[in-house]
């Protein structure tokens, strides 16, 4: 393998969550760098959960697909959880007609919702207006 | 012994055609060219490929599609274009924007000097893979067009070529 090539997404650390999120461009080498990058913070950080927006991502195809599956189930062998957080609607009704379900990458609507599912809260929230 | 495999796929019929007047657009991706002229990009780096799928993205925007539609199309380019530059060993993707029935439609033609596809039907299938794809690219980019035509020699080459239309 040639020299580390920086993946240009920063990530993170929350309390025991990393969060950080894929770039609508993910060519091979920035994905093999990002996978490189984050294994690495997980392995140092032991955080019990990984947060990753996709929120920016225009497209799945089945590279990046494969590029998520890959992550989530790599962070599971080292004892972290994956959220994938925020796909775009479009993107989620193509997945499923390519043929691709992502399973075993547990998702979430938002980036905030995939953090509650990780157990972080934010409790200094004040309480909405025309709430009971 | 010459073999030639072609399949040629039509998942729905194409919509009925309702006449509006044709809406002539200028140009189609980023590159110019006039309606029904193909506009051809290269596909040989990993550079290609992005700039393929920006053209791509330009086309459909152009030529009317919805936001879903935009998804799809982009989503099946990216996937022949990649099948191209992995398995073709590089090649060309044009663009062509077509007028039929008063409809509108994005032909895609991914093009190759490959080794070729030596079974199209097991290419086609979920799970499929000889490289580094989850094995979705050729039956899901099928699934995310309208017409789907492949056209592979061994030795010679594969030619991909798939159409979406509009919904209007």
């Amino acid at each position: 393998m040639s020299a580390p090539v920086p993946a240009g997404v920063p990530i993170l650390r929350l309390g025991n969550v990393l969060v950080t999120g894929l770039l609508d461009e993910l060519d091979d080498k920035t994905a093999r760098a990002f996978t490189d990058e984050l294994t690495e913070r997980i392995a140092a950080d032991g955080p019990a959960g990984v947060l990753i927006d996709i929120s920016r991502l225009e497209i799945i195809d089945s590279f990046v697909a494969r590029t998520l599956s890959e992550l989530t189930t790599t962070a599971r062998l080292l004892g972290a959880r994956v959220v994938v957080a925020g796909m775009r609607p479009p993107v989620a009704i193509t997945l499923v007609e390519l043929g691709l379900a992502l399973e075993g990458v547990e998702t979430a609507l938002t980036a905030e919702r995939g953090m509650q599912a990780l157990g972080w809260y934010h409790g200094s929230q004040p309480p909405e207006r025309g709430t009971r | 012994m010459k073999m030639t495999d072609e399949v040629v796929a039509t998942r729905r019929s194409r919509p009925a055609s309702r006449p509006t007047p044709d809406p002539v657009g200028p140009s189609i991706g980023v590159s110019g060219g006039p309606s029904g002229t193909p506009v051809v990009h290269e596909v040989r780096t990993e550079e290609d490929l992005l700039v393929v799928r920006h053209a791509v993205r330009a086309a459909t925007l152009e030529c009317g599609f919805s936001l879903i539609d935009q998804t799809r199309v982009v989503t099946a380019a990216s996937e022949l274009a990649r099948n191209t530059y992995i398995h073709g060993g590089g090649g060309t993707m044009s663009l062509e924007r077509l007028n039929r029935h008063g409809r509108t439609g994005l032909l895609l033609v991914a093009r190759d000097e490959g080794p070729g596809i030596e079974d199209v039907e097991q290419a086609l299938e979920d799970g499929y893979t000889t490289g580094a794809g989850l094995g979705h690219g050729l039956g899901g980019a099928r699934r995310l067009m309208h017409e789907f035509r492949i056209h592979t020699e061994p030795g010679v080459g594969t030619t991909v070529s798939a159409i979406r239309w509009t919904e209007r």
